[in-house]
């Protein structure tokens, strides 16, 4: 194990997999001579040179298909979008090409990439550059999407994804680059898809979430532990494909759930959590399912403004305390 | 193969507005491959009899297949959108058949004949169209998403220009791993007003990617004519990128093909992308539900289209002029295709659907051991 942060963590996935690999290349805005906007890319330059850590123009739409159609020739291309923000000018060729590919040519064309980058809003950047995208590429089938909220599992996770042979949107978070956990120090170290991981057991009440949300519900946790209630916090870490097995055990166990997404509730991530634990697990239920999300509006500019409008610590210990009937 | 003409983008704008509204005449093009007669075409283009009766023979083919779709899709035994490339034959053949077998094309959703020519067999795209499991889709892409892996046909794009980044893409892994493969992309004359070719173009040529992009120009996208959407000449397009800019008469396969011979040794070579403006003409409507004249254009001009600028004619009249063709043998050479196309359709006819089975298959294609990938009320993927 080493103690690294987050955007560390990344960095060796990236080298891991570069290295392993020779047909995985890394493409996107300042990745290379900058070294990364958010310094993911550190050193890779240097190491990999510039046939493979390629600084693009700043043409979304025009890297993200050009990087399709290299997978499509059998390449494993990485696009990093400085922020999934910038990445809605390219969603025709991640939806439309990307995610449908390999089905209209009846699996001919597996079309191996990762789009990577961060979501999800940091802080007072306002209404354009503060949204959680996950919903978005969630919703088309033939899409995979991973959101991990610690080193380890961004290192591992990021790892899986590239060895992948489908598309796979990669969202981290911004306010996580910095953030220090251990990791460890194998080469292989790959967290498969389709896992969640239990980040604090409970037995009063589940608290399932996923992303950069996971330490805004391990705080809330830690508030509802000095009322004496046992909550449960489940990272999905991945949102398609989907840990279903793990979300009907934490809620079987606790009966009682809540969802926080860092997205907009309507038609988010949560809504699909809320309908598949009605659909499977509705006579374990002893209380409705609540979610938590940004408010819906876009991302306000004021300090003030915008702390009322994303998911605190406190929204979650409210709404576990109404699940609890407490 | 005229170089880049400026000042053309005043008079189509002049004319868009003094154009009377509804149907506006095209006026037939001239110029470079509009040598209609003469024995010496043969010479100049260095196109042999074999080479010229060969590319009769690919136009023929694709003409009476598409007659051959259009039929079927009368008849109910072809759905959905379906885009004719009648009239267009001779930038399938002649762009084509000067490519090497591994090298790659790429389309917009006009492109049956391109599949043909490309080497995908005609009941493999007949049965697509027809939406059998036995089509080159598998029966899941239909008449606008054909794919190819072995004949290197790189799809059948339904987004305007959507092709475009792709097939950039597929240039970037040509050179990433050093091959001398080439690409041509084909679309249709709107594609370049659209974000994505731009983009494209410009990383094409800042990375001297062997792309050769090629506008099928048959002067409507959809309904609407080029001189109404775009003040600069299509042979302009490129320009601001760098992007060395033709002109070539689609309608003439033999000028055509002399064309692309050259572009893609060059671009083989090294070169990096060209951009072509494939002059040509629809002869049938956008889709099959559309009109082939209307609107947006007249009887008259399509007919005028059809008598002097038929690809077909155009060769068979020079192979007739050389003495290399008689009426005989261009009978034989029509009954041959037909009885290839009367095979495809036969086999579409009697090749089955796809079975249910196949509706969940390859929509990823590494289906996780962990988690649930579908979300429609089942579990998992029978």
């Amino acid at each position: 194990m080493a103690v690294m942060t987050y955007r560390e963590a990344l960095n060796q996935a990236l080298a891991e997999e570069m290295s392993r690999d020779g047909d995985v290349f890394l493409m996107g805005e300042e990745v290379a001579e900058y070294d990364g906007a958010y310094k993911v890319s550190k050193g890779l330059l240097d190491r990999f040179g510039a046939k493979r850590v390629v600084d693009s123009p700043i043409s979304e739409l025009g890297f993200t298909g050009l990087c399709v159609g290299a997978a499509m020739a059998g390449l494993r291309p990485i696009v990093e979008f400085m922020t999934f923000n910038f990445a809605f000018l390219a969603i025709d060729q991640v939806i439309n090409s990307a995610a449908k590919l390999l089905y209209m040519s009846n699996g001919q064309f597996p079309i191996p990439i990762v789009f990577r980058g961060p979501t999800g809003a940091a802080l007072q950047l306002s209404a354009q550059h503060s949204q959680a995208c996950e919903t978005y590429y969630a919703h088309a089938p033939g899409m995979k999407v991973v959101t991990p909220a610690t080193p380890a599992d961004a290192k591992g996770l990021l790892k899986a994804a590239i060895r992948d042979d489908d598309p796979v949107a990669f969202m981290e978070g911004e306010l996580l680059y910095n953030l220090k956990g251990e990791v460890p120090d194998d080469d292989d170290f790959v967290i498969p898809l389709g896992v969640a991981d239990v980040k604090r057991e409970g037995a009063d009440v589940s608290i399932i979430t996923h992303g950069k949300m996971v330490h805004v519900a391990l705080r809330a946790a830690g508030k509802l532990e000095e009322d004496g209630v046992d909550a449960e916090v489940l990272d999905l870490r991945t949102l398609r494909p989907l840990d279903v097995d793990a979300i009907l055990a934490s809620v079987r166990k606790t009966n009682r759930a809540v969802y926080v997404e860092e997205g907009w509730g309507y038609l988010g991530v949560g809504a699909q959590i809320v309908a598949t634990i009605q659909e499977e697990a509705f006579d374990d239920l002893d209380a409705p399912v609540l979610r938590v999300t940004q408010a819906d509006v876009p991302m306000p500019y004021a300090r003030e403004l915008e702390r009322l409008a994303k998911p605190t610590a406190g929204r979650v210990v409210d709404a576990c305390s109404k699940v609890l009937y407490r | 193969m005229a170089e880049t003409k400026a000042k053309k983008g005043v008079k189509a704008r002049a004319s868009a507005g003094s154009g009377a509204p509804g149907a506006k005449k095209v006026a037939v093009t001239k110029g470079a491959g509009r040598a209609r007669r003469g024995a010496d075409l043969f010479a100049r283009y260095d196109v042999s009899h074999e080479l010229a009766l060969a590319l009769l023979r690919e136009m023929l083919l694709y003409r009476r297949f598409e007659e051959k779709a259009e039929e079927a899709y009368a008849i109910g035994k072809i759905g959905g959108f379906c885009h004719l490339h009648i009239g267009q034959e001779g930038s399938a053949a002649g762009c084509i058949k000067a490519l090497r077998d591994d090298d790659y094309v790429i389309s917009a959703y006009r492109e049956h004949t391109q599949a043909l020519a490309k080497g995908v067999p005609p009941r493999a795209v007949m049965a697509e169209l027809y939406g059998r499991a036995a089509g080159c889709s598998g029966g899941k892409g239909g008449s606008m998403h054909l794919f190819d892996a072995s004949a290197h046909f790189m799809g059948g794009h339904g987004i305007v220009a959507g092709q475009v980044p792709l097939a950039t893409g597929i240039g970037w892994a040509i050179r990433y791993r050093e091959e001398d493969r080439v690409v041509i992309c084909f679309m249709g004359d709107a594609a370049v007003n659209q974000g994505g070719f731009h983009e494209a173009l410009n990383m094409a040529a800042v990375w001297e990617l062997p792309v050769i992009y090629v506008v099928e120009n048959n002067h409507y996208g959809m309904g609407t004519a080029f001189h109404r959407v775009s003040l600069t000449d299509m042979v302009e397009k490129a320009s601001p990128y760098g992007i060395p800019a033709s002109r070539v008469s689609g309608q003439d396969v033999m000028a055509t093909y002399a064309h692309f011979r050259e572009l893609i040794a060059e671009v083989r070579g090294g070169g990096g992308p060209r951009f072509v403006d494939l002059e040509t003409y629809r002869f049938r409507g956008h889709s099959m539900s559309d009109p082939v004249a209307g609107t947006y254009r007249s009887r008259e001009e399509v007919e005028e289209h059809v008598r002097h600028e038929d690809p077909i004619t155009i060769l068979r009249d020079r192979l007739f002029d050389a003495g290399a063709l008689d009426q005989e043998g261009l009978e034989a050479m029509d009954r041959e295709v037909r009885e290839r196309v009367d095979d495809a359709a036969d086999f579409a006819d009697a090749a089955p659907a796809p079975g249910p089975g196949a509706l969940y298959e390859h929509v990823w294609a590494q289906p996780n051991p962990h988690g649930r990938l579908f979300f429609d009320g089942r579990e998992e993927a029978p």
